[in-house]
């Protein structure tokens, strides 16, 4: 039998090590570190189409991530969608005029909501609603615009 | 014919009689538990022989299966030049299945059979029975503390192998193969979600834990008290527990993860 505080000793190496291999599966290999919700502001943006895009997306301004999509409704009214994003507090200077693009990350990675701020000397402030948007490209229709351009070059 | 029935029929009796006693067993191990607040060494001392007598064997695993998956992924991934969602599929892979599956199957193999073996040695040794001569309850005093111990050691077990299984698959994909260390953490954070993922992966070690102890407990308290009994309990504990392993694990994850 080994001296009792031996095993004590090893067993609270055991279970520190266990905590802090937990710990560290949440700070660096999850995305708990990016900012926490409590904090912040939320905006809403309406979009003709989002296709793709998913609650905790990434929202980013200048490929930096500020926030995420909290929220994705649908308008009866517009037909338009209505994103929120909850966006870091630290990242409160954004001007009132900021337009929103739905963007993909390479050909075909996910989807992520990019801020290209404006110049507008106002910021925009919780509630708030951001007006200039672009909508998702969508690859099919895309393509479909492009035979159909072709067809129509051709007959000439 | 009819013996065949009736040997039929005393196998389904037997099976079930297994059963309501391993219920049994189980409820008693939970009443059981909260008398351990008085004697918490008992508990020390079996996370010390299920637990931290089990790192050895779980950190190595834990780094060559990284390192495989590193290697192996790797290679599909880099036909399709999306070598840089090597840190996320690596980190999927295994905080939600390889981490508390393999740990489970491992702790199955390295602590259930001893735990099996022990107590039913300690039963065909008639220790059990003389305890319960000294009016001391074998379930509270040898049994519950290692169902505790168990319990408490699995899911860091699990938490221990995916941390040094990421590791081992950075060890390859960025030393090895020169995969951008900057992409290798950073998609593996934005895809990689606590609550989603690695939460999930905790409760399915949690979960896995009490099974594989249980199995074991039960399995050796319900041992035939003779040398062969107990081999024989001891190989049921490792099969029945990795198959209730890999079973839970398809029910789990299908709760989890694929109902959306």
């Amino acid at each position: 039998m080994m001296q009792v505080r031996t095993v004590e000793i090893w067993v609270g190496v055991f279970v520190a090590a266990g905590l802090a291999a937990l710990f560290m599966l949440a700070m660096q290999v999850s995305n708990l570190t990016v900012v926490g919700d409590d904090q912040g502001y939320t905006v809403k943006a309406r979009f003709e189409n989002i296709s793709g895009l998913k609650v905790r997306s990434p929202v980013t301004v200048a490929g930096v991530r500020v926030g995420r999509v909290t929220a994705i409704d649908f308008d009866p009214q517009t037909f338009q969608a209505v994103v929120s994003m909850r966006i870091g507090a630290a990242y409160n200077q954004l001007p009132l005029d900021t337009s929103a693009a739905v963007l993909t990350s390479g050909l075909v990675g996910e989807k992520y909501v990019g801020l290209e701020p404006g110049g507008d000397m106002e910021v925009l402030k919780d509630g708030g609603e951001i007006t200039l948007t672009q909508s998702t490209l969508v690859l099919e229709q895309m393509i479909g615009k492009f035979l159909f351009d072709k067809a129509e070059s051709g007959k000439e | 014919m009819l013996d065949w029935l009736a040997q039929l029929g005393r196998h389904g009796l037997n099976f079930f009689e297994r059963l309501g006693r391993g219920h049994l067993l189980l409820l008693a191990l939970l009443r059981g538990v909260p008398g351990l607040v008085l004697r918490p060494l008992l508990v020390v001392q079996q996370v010390y022989a299920i637990g931290v007598l089990s790192l050895l064997i779980i950190v190595v695993s834990g780094v060559f299966v990284g390192m495989v998956l590193g290697l192996q992924l790797y290679n599909t991934l880099v036909d399709f030049g999306a070598e840089a969602s090597l840190g996320p599929v690596i980190a999927l892979t295994l905080v939600r299945e390889l981490g508390p599956v393999v740990t489970a199957l491992l702790f199955a193999g390295r602590a259930g059979s001893a735990l099996t073996a022990e107590i039913g040695l300690m039963k065909a040794t008639e220790q059990l029975s003389g305890m319960e001569m000294m009016a001391v309850d074998p379930v509270k005093r040898v049994l519950a503390p290692r169902f505790l111990g168990g319990f408490i050691a699995m899911p860091l077990l699990a938490a221990i192998f995916s941390l040094v299984g990421v590791y081992g698959g950075y060890f390859v994909g960025v030393g090895l193969l020169g995969v951008d260390e900057g992409s290798y953490w950073s998609q593996m954070q934005s895809m990689v979600d606590f609550d989603d993922d690695v939460m999930n992966g905790v409760i399915k070690s949690l979960v896995f834990g009490v099974v594989v102890t249980w199995i074991a407990v039960f399995e050796g308290n319900d041992a035939v008290p003779t040398s062969e009994g107990v081999s024989r309990a001891t190989t049921r504990t490792v099969v029945h527990s990795s198959l209730a392993v890999l079973g839970l694990d398809f029910v789990l994850t299908a709760l989890m993860f694929g109902v959306d």
